[in-house]
Parts: C-alpha cells; sequence; structure tokens
C-alpha cells in the first residue's frame, strides 16, 4: 500500500516546464511559535536551465531546497504544489513532489533530482570510507547491482566529479580530503545514483534531470571555488541538467545562473534573467545587496541599515519596510504583490 | 626615522604532530608560518589575504604574542616585544587588540554585554571607580553603534552584526593603536558585512587606528586596505600598495586569487 501520485494527467508533458511551484508555502514549529521560512513561492524551471536562488542567511532558501527533495524536519507543514515532469520511465505526466509517498520520494531522490548540500562534511559521514558512502547511495537505489559493477560504477562517480586517482580518494576518510576534494566527493555521491552508462531496469538508472546545490562553495577558498563551478557547469552540458543553485553571492549567481529569484525573509521578491536582474534591479532590497556587495575596485560600501527581521516578528506590510530608503506610508499597510518589471521580470514592490 | 608600530622578522612557526596515521598539513611538520617578516606604519591598514590554512591566523596570533613563535624577532616601536615581561607585556598588550570571526563562537553567552565590554578595563585598569568604566562602556558601545540599554543584555539577544559591533566594541574599550580583525566579516551576511566594513572605516578615522585586516577575499579586503601581503603556505609570496596588487599582481598565485573572484556585471 502506498499513497497514490497526484498527477496531473490533463497536462502536455512535452511543453510543461521541468519544474513548476506554485504557492509553495513551509510552516515550522519553533520555542518562539510557528515560522514561514517558505512563503507563497512560485516559480517555474525549464528544463536544462539554471536557476539561482540568492538571499541572506535565513531567508528560507535551504528549506524550500528540502521541501522539493522530501527533506524536510519533523513537524514541518507543508501547502502549495510543486510539479515535476521530469519522472523517468513509465510515468507519462506530471508529478506533484509534494504529494508523493515515502517510497516514491527516495525513488526521485537521486535518481531524477540530486542535491548537493551546504555543508559537506556534515553530509558526508565521517567514519565511512568514500567509496562506501558512493556505493550506498548506488545501492539505496538498486538494491540487486553486482559488487563489480558498483566498484565500476563509484569509480566513474568520482571521475564524473572530476576527483584526482579516484581510486586512492575512493579508500580515505572525508577528514583526509580537502574542502574542494570533499565537495567533489559530493558531486559524485549526488549523482552516483544516477549512472547514464548503467543499464537500465525497473526505471532504474538514467539521467537526473535536476541538480539542487545548496551553497556548494560559501565554504570554499575562490580558486577552489572557480574549479566547482566550472565542474557544474560541465555536468550541466554534459547530462544536460537542470540546475537549482542557492548562494547569498551576487558575483556567484552572476556566473552560474540563466534566471535569478531573489528571496527576503521567505518570499520571492525579485526574479528575471539574471543579467537583467543585476543591471537593472528593480527591487530596492536587490538594489541595496548590490550596492552593499565589495567588489575589487575600491567603491563608498554603502550597507543596507538595520538587519532581516525575525520571522517570527515581520512587519505588516513589505518585509522590507523598515529597512527600506524609498519607503512610503502605504508599504506598511499590506504586503505587496509580485508585479510586472520588464519582460520575465518580476519584483514585490509598490514602485513598480 | 620613526620606528614602524610594530616589526616582524623572519617569525616561524611548526605547530607538533598532535599524532595520529591521518595527521596531514602541518600538524605533521610542515611550518603554519615560514619565515614571515613584515612592518605595519602607524595608521595604515595593512591587510593579509591567503586561503584556508595559508598561516594568516596563526600569524595575527604571534604578532599580538597570543602564540609564541618558534624563532624570529618582535619589534614595537622599536622596542623587543618578545622580551617583555610583566607590567611592561602588559602595557604593550593593552595597545593591541583583536577582533574574532565569529561573533558567536567570540562571545561569552553568560555574560551580560556590560560585562563582555568592561572586562578589559577591570583587568589592565583596576582603579578606574565603577561609574567611570560604566561611562567608558557606554561611550565606546556608542562608537560602534549601540544604544545603552545593550549593557543588561546578553550576546544571544542580539543579531549577528551586532555581536561583531560588541566583539568590536570590547577590543576598543582599552584605546589600543592597533586593532586586528581576523575575518571580521566572513560570518555576516553581505548587507550587515558592510555596515562592519563601514564601521571600522569610521573608527579608524574617529580614533587615529592601525589596522591589521585578515581576510580570503579580496573584495572585502579592497575596501579597507593601504596595503596587501599575500600569503601562501605560511609565506608571504607578494606585498605592495593595495591599488598595485589589485590592479598589477606580479605573482602568479595572487593573479590566479584575482582571476577567480566572480565579477558583477556593471551596471
Ligand atoms: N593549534 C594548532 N595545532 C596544529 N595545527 C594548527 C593549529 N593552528 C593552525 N594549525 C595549522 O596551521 C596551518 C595554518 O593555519 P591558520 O589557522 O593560520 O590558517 P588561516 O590562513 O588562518 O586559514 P583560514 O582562512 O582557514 O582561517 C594550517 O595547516 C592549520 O591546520
Ligand atoms: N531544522 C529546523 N528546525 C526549525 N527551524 C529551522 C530548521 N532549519 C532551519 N530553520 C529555520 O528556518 C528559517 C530558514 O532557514 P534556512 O532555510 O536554513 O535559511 P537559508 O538557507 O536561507 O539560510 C530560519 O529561521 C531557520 O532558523
Ligand atoms: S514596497 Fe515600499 S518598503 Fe517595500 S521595497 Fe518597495 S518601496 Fe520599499
Ligand atoms: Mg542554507
Ligand atoms: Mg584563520
Amino acid at each position: 500500500m502506498c499513497v497514490p501520485v497526484v498527477r496531473n494527467p490533463s497536462y502536455d508533458v512535452a511543453m510543461a516546464p521541468l519544474i513548476e511551484l506554485r504557492g509553495l508555502t513551509v510552516e515550522i514549529p519553533t520555542p518562539a511559535g510557528w515560522i514561514r521560512p517558505v512563503d507563497d513561492v512560485s516559480f517555474v524551471l525549464e528544463t536544462g536551465e539554471s536557476l539561482g536562488l540568492v538571499g541572506e542567511s535565513g531567508s528560507g532558501k535551504s528549506m524550500l531546497a528540502l521541501a522539493l527533495m522530501g527533506l524536510l524536519p519533523p513537524g514541518a507543514k507543508v501547502r502549495g504544489e510543486a510539479w515535476f515532469s521530469g519522472a523517468n520511465a513509465s510515468s507519462a505526466s506530471r508529478v506533484n513532489l509534494l504529494a508523493l509517498g515515502e517510497r516514491e520520494k527516495i525513488a526521485v531522490r537521486g535518481r531524477d533530482i540530486a542535491m548537493i548540500f551546504q555543508e559537506p562534511m556534515t553530509a558526508l559521514n565521517p567514519v565511512m570510507r568514500v567509496g562506501a558512502q558512493i556505493a550506498e547511495a548506488i545501492r539505496a537505489h538498486e538494491p540487486g547491482i553486482s559488487r563489480e559493477e558498483i566498484h565500476r560504477r563509484v569509480l566513474a562517480a568520482l571521475e564524473r566529479a572530476a576527483v584526482p586517482e579516484p581510486a586512492v580518494r575512493a579508500r580515505q576518510y572525508p577528514h583526509q580530503l580537502s574542502g574542494g576534494l570533499r565537495q567533489r566527493a559530493m558531486i559524485a555521491m549526488a549523482l552516483a545514483g544516477n549512472d547514464e552508462s548503467a543499464p537500465r531496469e525497473n526505471g532504474a538508472g538514467g539521467k537526473p534531470r535536476l541538480l539542487i546545490a545548496d551553497e556548494p562553495t560559501t565554504a570554499l577558498d575562490v580558486t577552489v571555488q572557480k574549479q566547482i563551478l566550472e565542474l557544474l557547469a560541465q555536468l550541466r552540458r554534459d547530462l544536460g541538467l537542470a540546475l537549482l543553485f542557492i548562494t547569498h553571492d551576487l558575483g556567484v549567481v552572476a556566473q552560474v545562473a540563466d534566471r535569478i529569484a531573489v528571496s527576503y525573509a521567505g518570499r520571492i521578491v525579485e526574479t528575471g534573467p539574471s543579467r537583467e536582474v543585476l543591471a537593472r534591479p528593480r527591487h530596492p532590497y536587490t538594489a541595496g545587496l548590490l550596492r552593499a556587495s565589495p567588489q575589487l575596485v575600491r567603491h563608498k560600501l554603502e550597507p543596507i541599515p538595520g538587519a532581516v527581521p525575525a520571522l517570527t516578528a515581520l512587519p505588516p506590510g513589505c518585509a522590507f519596510e523598515p529597512r527600506c530608503a524609498l519607503r512610503v506610508p502605504e508599504c506598511a499597510a499590506a504586503m505587496p504583490e509580485l508585479r510586472d518589471a520588464g519582460p520575465g521580470h518580476t519584483a514585490r514592490c509598490i514602485l513598480v | 626615522m620613526l620606528a614602524p608600530l610594530l616589526e616582524a622578522r623572519n617569525l616561524k612557526k611548526t605547530f607538533s604532530a598532535p599524532g595520529g596515521a591521518f595527521a596531514i598539513g602541518a600538524a605533521s611538520g610542515v611550518p603554519a608560518v615560514d619565515g614571515v617578516s613584515l612592518e605595519l606604519a602607524a595608521g595604515e591598514t595593512l591587510a593579509i589575504v591567503g586561503e584556508s590554512g595559508s598561516g594568516k591566523t596563526t600569524l595575527a596570533r604571534m604578532l599580538l604574542r597570543l602564540i609564541e613563535p618558534d624563532s624570529g624577532e618582535l619589534l614595537v616601536e622599536g622596542r623587543d616585544f618578545l622580551a617583555a615581561r610583566g607590567s611592561q607585556l602588559r602595557a604593550l598588550r593593552r595597545e593591541m587588540q583583536m577582533v574574532f570571526q565569529d561573533p558567536f563562537a567570540s562571545l561569552d553567552p553568560r555574560m551580560r554585554v556590560g560585562s563582555i565590554v568592561g572586562e578589559p578595563l577591570e583587568i589592565h585598569e583596576p582603579n578606574l571607580a565603577r561609574a567611570a568604566r560604566r561611562a567608558r562602556v557606554v561611550e565606546v558601545l556608542r562608537a560602534v553603534g549601540l544604544a545603552e540599554d545593550a549593557l543588561a543584555r546578553y550576546p544571544h539577544e542580539f543579531s549577528g552584526g551586532q555581536r561583531q559591533r560588541i566583539g568590536i566594541a570590547r577590543a576598543l574599550v582599552l584605546r589600543p593603536r592597533l586593532v586586528v580583525a581576523d575575518e571580521p566579516v566572513s560570518a555576516l551576511d553581505v548587507s550587515v558585512g558592510a555596515q562592519i566594513l563601514e564601521l571600522l572605516q569610521n573608527l579608524q578615522r574617529d580614533f587615529a587606528l592601525t589596522y591589521l585586516l585578515i581576510s580570503h577575499s579580496l573584495p572585502v579586503v579592497a575596501q579597507l586596505a593601504t596595503r596587501i601581503a599575500v600569503m601562501q603556505g605560511g609565506r608571504i609570496v607578494e606585498t605592495g600598495a593595495a591599488s598595485q596588487i589589485l590592479n598589477a599582481p606580479a605573482h602568479p598565485y595572487t593573479q590566479s586569487l584575482i582571476a577567480a573572484i566572480p565579477a558583477l556585471p556593471a551596471s
């Protein structure tokens, strides 16, 4: 017995975006009351496209990723829809990721959707050799697979993640790897459940369609960051992956993302083509972040005054109102809707 | 010619191996700092940049004598800092204070902000009357942008940026001449980190401070530094005026650091 997969049969899958979020909302109980780290988020991600989700810490970026993966903390409540049309093999229509049963979630995770976590040291098991961990990820999806085949696939996964000397690294423990190698091992593990060269049975194997990368380079030095970003770009090209890239670094997002979604206190406040949004931001928060970002050229820093509001004490109107230099009295009255700000460009501000 | 405020000559530090077959890097006897010499003139901001593990923090801690170098010399206005003992050492130490990277870990969670910021005064100026000490603490809290009501509150009641302000207030309360800031904004969000960088700029102007700024981020360093020293593997591989290092780096390692910075599109 398992929960029926919620499908949307009337939809033409060939035309559907890879991911379509409609009003995704996540609520979490905390000692100070319920918070809503993801609040009514809607966006689409096309096949092969790269979307950068930008926001400061606590703005709900990781919660959104975990909601898509079905890995929210216990007690969390989730509402809305997350339609995914990348499911392999038999499924001819889209599935709502939020309505999948536990077994189906596990199947989708690692097969259709792979994720790289923010902190590789917490995502890797410290007392298990790297190769054994990747082997476990493969076995989770294909229990019957032979020892020799697993060994081959582990090495192939490490090679695909550009880990030098894969046979040596497979026998090492995570703490014996540098930060950059650890992140590569994470990428290898995330993609190991879906080796395109593997024989396909029962819908197993096959290509992942979406890679979610949650601040994969935040803990790394710039030169290592550059290598990882180049690796991700290459994997996108080779595997035709769509990428949901989460970061707080506008420079990184400029480099990896076709489109940007800026989140503030749980809400998307601006979306659009990344060049357009970074060159001509329409939301005062995005504009403020750009002016506050240090660059190689010395410029007069213009910090945004104040701090991100606590999710337990959000202002009644626009969440950015207390910090916004452009606020007018009506900003505090009601939360503005996302408004049209140009072709494919929206911003949640009454001035738009 | 006036002696530099601080001068280091050929500082070396190797950490002894804590043992274990898995020991890597410096733990197995590679020097963390391997013969570093530098000069710091009063009023300037010298930035030390380099990747994780390059020895920046170890160097900074040696400069303040928070750890002892294995060898080398350390001079404060021409006087031998390493030979200083007792009251002379205390007097030199209060001239040099440190701001730490992690505003969450570096403040004692059980102490009120008034005690955290006032503690260095208790140690170095024990004869100061309570009211006078309180006045000094309030004054420095104001200077870093915190109101008097912060005195009675605990660190957890403050945001990351405010905690960094508390750490800066604690470093400044003794009116030091040199402040060593080890990654002062790397744990903070961009919008708040810019506030702290601006605060450091203003405090330098108002209190005639000399800064040693440690950071892995060249864009951060570019906002404050007058000079930059680039560290790699425990050594300084390039040093020069900030504009020169940023615009015309000579060493291949510096060039690779600059080339790796993801740039924002021009608006
Ligand atoms: N107490 C210690 N015991 C043993 N090794 C240490 C100790 N402190 C530092 N090291 C080693 O010394 C080297 C330099 O470390 P240091 O902390 O100075 O680097 P850093 O440049 O500040 O790096 P980061 O940017 O990560 O802060 C590293 O290899 C580190 O592992
Ligand atoms: N396991 C958890 N339990 C309760 N609250 C959490 C948990 N993880 C995160 N949160 C809260 O959810 C909010 C958003 O967190 P997160 O999605 O991690 O933000 P980001 O990734 O944008 O930094 C924060 O207020 C955070 O404190
Ligand atoms: S709605 Fe008002 S307060 Fe909010 S960002 Fe726009 S101008 Fe600023
Ligand atoms: Mg996160
Ligand atoms: Mg350090």
